[in-house]
């Protein structure tokens, strides 16, 4: 039940603020301090969720096999990879380190 | 992301290129948040209703990971909330852009996410914004909707998940969505306290509130550096 409510309020949320953007008349998002934050409230979200996903098993922080395949993420962003050799980079990457034992 | 070629009129088939191109992609994806989704227990209807109603990748990672980590519903939701909010600021870029007949803007309105933004800002005219967002958006949704159930399903015949490294592609996805907005050094500010706001906060408070603390650190940052001269 738990899983409907939250799936129910994030899509009626996730809905009204993509409707908002294209019927808002464009003065009322267009204060400069307004935009800095929308453009980086998504940077501090993305990072903190990169790194909890990464480093942790509940509330526990761990370093496991999945550290090596966000790694190997990273190397192929620097080396810029498409979006689907990112993630299979980290997915075989991570089976790759659980299968030798790490 | 594409490069597009210098200004001018383009040709319909390079648009349709492009929005091919990053469509089926992404679209691709769906399957691992399919995949990620029934690892932690979410039900296959409940990951084609996330794909087929919020459908914005990254807020539905974020969701299901939240979810995962026993977060209450409330702050599993407002994280995904808080990443759906930069959708708003799209709309509102493409509404100039796209200047659409009101009667459609409900139903494009769904189809605002990163990718279909980007393909339609980097066209040089109206129609070819127009057709971009429109093959982005079909291809992308048609797409993300078929692997978001074929991983939900597929995940079942798959086994253990985490044999597979599929734990490691939602923060895949995160990184490879952040990688391009780290341009300045007020980003990387932003997002070096948030990482250790996020992981710092971790062991000590409900699950789901360390991201929204982590959230903060975009005011904080914006504000010490209103305060430098």
């Amino acid at each position: 039940m738990n899983v409907w409510i939250a799936i129910g309020i994030t899509v009626v949320g996730c809905y009204a603020v993509k409707l908002a953007g294209l019927l808002v008349p464009a003065g009322a998002l267009e204060r400069p301090l307004v935009r800095r934050l929308a453009a980086l409230l998504p940077v501090a979200l993305l990072a903190a969720l990169t790194a909890q996903q990464t480093f942790s098993t509940g509330s526990a922080l761990v370093v496991d096999a999945r550290a090596a395949g966000l790694a190997a993420a990273g190397l192929a962003l620097l080396l810029r990879a498409p979006f689907l050799v990112v993630v299979a980079a980290a997915v075989v990457v991570t089976a790759g380190v659980r299968a030798l034992g790490g | 992301m594409r490069e597009t070629p210098a200004p001018g009129v383009r040709p319909r088939a390079a648009v349709v290129r492009d929005a091919l191109g990053v469509g089926v992609a992404v679209g691709l994806s769906g399957f691992a948040f399919g995949v990620t989704a029934a690892g932690v227990g979410i039900s296959t209807l409940q990951a084609c209703v996330l794909s087929l109603l919020v459908f914005t990748g990254a807020s539905q990672f974020a969701l299901v990971g939240a979810l995962a980590a026993g977060g209450n519903p409330f702050t599993a939701a407002a994280g995904a909330f808080f990443l759906g909010t930069r959708n708003a600021f799209y709309g509102l870029r493409l509404s100039q852009l796209l200047k659409l007949p009101r009667p459609l803007r409900p139903l494009a309105a769904h189809w605002v996410i990163d990718e279909t933004t980007a393909v339609a800002l980097a066209q040089p005219d109206r129609r070819s914004a127009r057709l971009g967002f429109t093959v982005t958006g079909l291809t992308l949704y048609v797409l993300w909707n078929l692997t978001t159930l074929l991983g939900a399903l597929g995940a079942e015949a798959i086994g253990d998940t985490r044999a597979w490294g599929l734990d490691a592609a939602g923060p895949a996805v995160f990184l490879a969505l952040l990688a391009p907005m780290l341009k300045t050094s007020t980003e990387r500010a932003v997002a070096a306290l948030a990482l250790v706001l996020g992981l710092g906060f971790l062991p000590v408070l409900p699950a789901g509130v360390p991201v929204l603390i982590a959230a903060l650190a975009a005011p904080v940052v914006l504000w010490m550096k209103g305060r430098r001269p």
